[in-house]
């Protein structure tokens, strides 16, 4: 007896016929989305297609790290906005961990100010949403700040005012760039260092010491390289004049507002993690450490670290995600990121469609490549049981 | 017998406590224990001390006794900021809570989320969990949208640009959180199928809608969904955005449903096919009830994330809590009052989600009492 392929009377009969029914439905929702969408385009003489991107982009931005002027094409402008969101995830994933470090530090501490204040850090933080803090970040910095033309000097030649911050930074120059050459080298051989200790403590059951000569490694061939450029000393200082802050360099109190924002919410969430990473390894774990006669520092090191990161990374990862999504947020108050300059493609060229697949793709690629570096970090570190 | 007596008094009965020792007892041993007990304790304490007697006096100052409460301009441009002008709030109270609705009806909007806030109260304990809480929180929805749209039993119609402040924050919510359970759970049973197109479609929409931002939904929201209807069918932009935040809401919801689906054991799956279910029969009846019950906790939690991220559609120019709060700081009179406007909106949805977040942990405790019943009776 032979039954029909699609039979409702097998397991794998009704299978293929819930597969075929589900493929259909999709395929006719599509269709009808993709009919709808070429008449509207048709209806409202919006042309289709990614060719715009050549073309000048005719709008300004306002800040960031790629050279770019209006008459550039609009690829460009798109990559200037990934180059603005890139550089404010970047510094505030820096600031948020440092900060949620301590903070879920703070809240396991004994002493119960330090313990309070740490938990009303997390719960007020967390129960106010991020682009009302933004605002408010944004507000301060643009209204309470002071005027550009008498900044706070918070350090030496540190100027803080409504214009955003400027800072000293080196003249450009020969031995900068001998440096920057070394330094991915000095990296390598701190790496090689700490390969070599791995394999000769498999060899041998002896691990030799080598985190001080690879930290000196590290920091001593960009030192060379410097020395070697003529060691320049020369730092464009940034200088107070009537109107305002010249010199040095800068960031607006646009990105100055969203990286503070970005970096103190995402620095209570990062803190519940380290407090619950820390709180996952058994007590036993540390008494056992002790009972071996190790010391306190090796026991932070060699167990209580190791066994918490195991805890503390995927999360941690997924808050990196969570800010470098949240920076999207720069588009409320101005700072020119991505989806910022793809707001104003948009109502420039009324090409939604486009511009939207350019944001999603962009932020799916960052996902894409952080969940397969989290899949190799996790297959690093998973417990291997028998 | 005077040395028993003595052996007793010294020596208290087995069982009964004795008390600490004198150095664990009273203030100072509090104060050792809690402020005092190593050098970087002592030193953070008196920092930490140090800090909050210079700053406390001050904020209270600034915040309550030196105010200004009345909504008096003058007085409050007389303190030039050195004490918060709640006058701006209470001038304001009626644009920032229900933004641009019409003044003279805005009684509707206030009964509308007072409802919304008494059936919530109403159905937050779980002895309030009947199938009769599903029909009640329908007719809720109903009236709520009764009453602010009007055009019927003699209300007045308002269209829905013109909703704002917290019962925007509140609708959205509702139906973003509501709407999405249903698909969440389709798309959790979807990701555990053993149907391959359905567990590709359904991971691929949720990998890719977690994948990027909210604030890409709401452009697709008021940008492409017009594209994507036919000619001539028109959503105004509050249905828009609502669907939209279902949409991305859903792909959340479908994981935390899969981690239910994921608490329940393999047995549970197979006592149900033993008994001679289908897959339907089972799903209804034995697995989803226990599965759904187990992330009740996460439910409220994605309530709680719903509620913070609804402020984005202020981006999308609608005007909720955060948008109304914006617009109200509009008038070039009262816009330097803007502090004590933040706080105040960060006052109210830090009440609302601290009573949500505190009641999810209350949940969480309580229904893992609940899920380790089994365990204990079966030893």
């Amino acid at each position: 007896m032979k039954r029909s392929f699609l039979s409702w009377s097998t397991r794998s009969g009704r299978a293929r016929i819930y597969q075929v029914a589900l493929l259909a439905a999709l395929v006719v929702a599509g269709g009808w989305l993709w009919s709808n969408t070429r008449q509207n385009l048709e209806a409202r003489q919006i042309r289709s297609g990614f060719s715009f991107l050549e073309e000048p982009a005719g709008f300004d931005i306002g800040e960031g790290a790629v050279p770019y002027t209006p008459s550039d094409s609009y690829v460009w402008a798109f990559a200037a906005g990934v180059a603005n969101t890139l550089r404010v995830a970047i510094v505030g994933i820096a600031l948020a961990t440092v900060l949620g470090t301590l903070v879920g530090v703070g809240r396991l501490s004994r002493n119960v100010l330090v313990r309070g204040l740490c938990t009303a850090y997390v719960e007020v933080l967390r129960n106010v949403p991020l682009i009302l803090q933004l605002f408010a970040w944004y507000t301060v910095t643009t209204e309470l700040l002071p005027e550009a033309a008498s900044p706070i000097e918070l350090a030496p030649n540190v100027y803080l005012s409504k214009g955003g911050l400027q800072f000293p930074v080196p003249v450009w120059s020969r031995g900068w760039a001998l440096a920057a050459a070394a330094a991915p080298l000095g990296i390598a051989a701190a790496w090689g260092l700490f390969r070599w200790a791995r394999a000769r403590r498999e060899r041998t059951g002896h691990t030799p010491q080598v985190l001080w000569p690879a930290l000196f490694v590290a920091a001593a061939l960009p030192f060379a390289g410097w020395l070697a450029g003529g060691a320049p000393r020369a730092l464009d200082v940034p200088e107070v004049t009537a109107f305002n802050v010249a010199g040095g360099i800068g960031v607006t109190p646009e990105f100055l507002a969203l990286l503070i924002g970005l970096a103190t919410f995402t620095a209570a969430y990062i803190a519940e993690i380290v407090r619950s990473g820390i709180l996952a390894v058994p007590h036993g774990q540390t008494e056992a450490a002790a009972a071996v006669g190790l010391s306190r520092r090796q026991i932070l090191r060699l167990i209580v670290l190791p066994q918490a990161l195991r805890v503390i990374i995927p999360p941690l990862t997924s808050q990196f995600l969570n800010l470098t999504k949240n920076s999207s947020l720069a588009v409320a108050i101005g700072y020119p990121d991505l989806v910022s300059i793809a707001n104003t493609a948009i109502n420039q060229n009324g090409q939604a469609l486009e511009c939207i697949i350019i944001i999603m793709s962009v932020y799916l690629t960052i996902n894409l490549l952080t969940a397969l570096g989290m899949g190799y970090y996790n297959r690093r570190v998973a417990l291997v049981e028998r | 017998m005077t040395a028993s007596v003595e052996i007793a008094s010294a020596c208290p009965p087995p069982g009964a406590p004795r008390p600490p020792p004198r150095r664990a007892r009273g203030l100072l041993a509090w104060l050792r224990v809690n402020l005092f007990s190593n050098v970087f304790s002592a030193a953070a304490t008196l920092l930490v001390g140090a800090a909050l007697v210079r700053v406390l006096p001050g904020a209270v100052r600034w915040l309550f006794t030196r105010a200004v409460y009345a909504p008096d301009y003058e007085a409050c441009r007389r303190l030039a900021y050195r004490a918060a002008c709640w006058g701006f709030v209470a001038e304001k109270h009626r644009l920032i809570l229900f933004g641009r609705y019409p003044y003279a009806e805005q009684w509707r909007p206030l009964a509308a989320t007072l409802l919304v806030i008494v059936a919530l109260a109403v159905s937050a304990h779980p002895s309030a969990w009947r199938r009769g809480v599903l029909v009640a929180w329908a007719s809720v929805l109903a009236i709520f949208f009764t009453l602010l749209r009007g055009g019927a039993f003699g209300l007045s119609y308002v269209e829905s640009g013109l909703w704002g402040g917290l019962p925007l924050t509140v609708i959205l919510t509702l139906v973003g959180v509501s709407a999405s359970i249903p698909l969440g759970i389709a798309l959790a049973l979807a990701r555990r199928s053993h149907l391959p197109l359905a567990r590709a479609a359904s991971t691929l929409y949720i990998e890719m809608v977690r994948g990027v931002p909210l604030i890409t939904v709401l452009f697709v929201a008021s940008f492409v969904f017009p594209l994507l209807l036919p000619q001539g069918l028109r959503l105004d932009v509050l249905a828009r955005v609502a669907i939209g935040i279902t949409l991305f809401q859903a792909a959340y919801m479908a994981e935390v449903v899969r981690g239910g689906l994921q608490g329940l054991s393999r047995g549970q799956h197979e006592a149900a096919a033993s008994l001679g279910l289908s897959f339907w029969q089972a799903q209804r009846k034995v697995i989803l009830p226990q599965a759904l019950v187990l992330v009740i906790p996460s439910f409220v939690n994605s309530l709680l994330s719903t509620f913070m991220d609804t402020s984005l559609v202020t981006v999308v120019s609608m005007y909720d809590l955060t948008g109304a709060l914006r617009l109200s700081l509009g008038d070039p009179q009262w816009r330097n009052f803007f502090l004590e406007g933040y706080l105040f909106v960060a006052a109210v949805y830090f009440v609302c989600c601290l009573a949500m977040s505190r009641y999810s942990h209350w949940l969480e405790h309580r229904l893992g009492r609940w899920a380790r019943r089994p365990e204990t009776l079966r030893t």
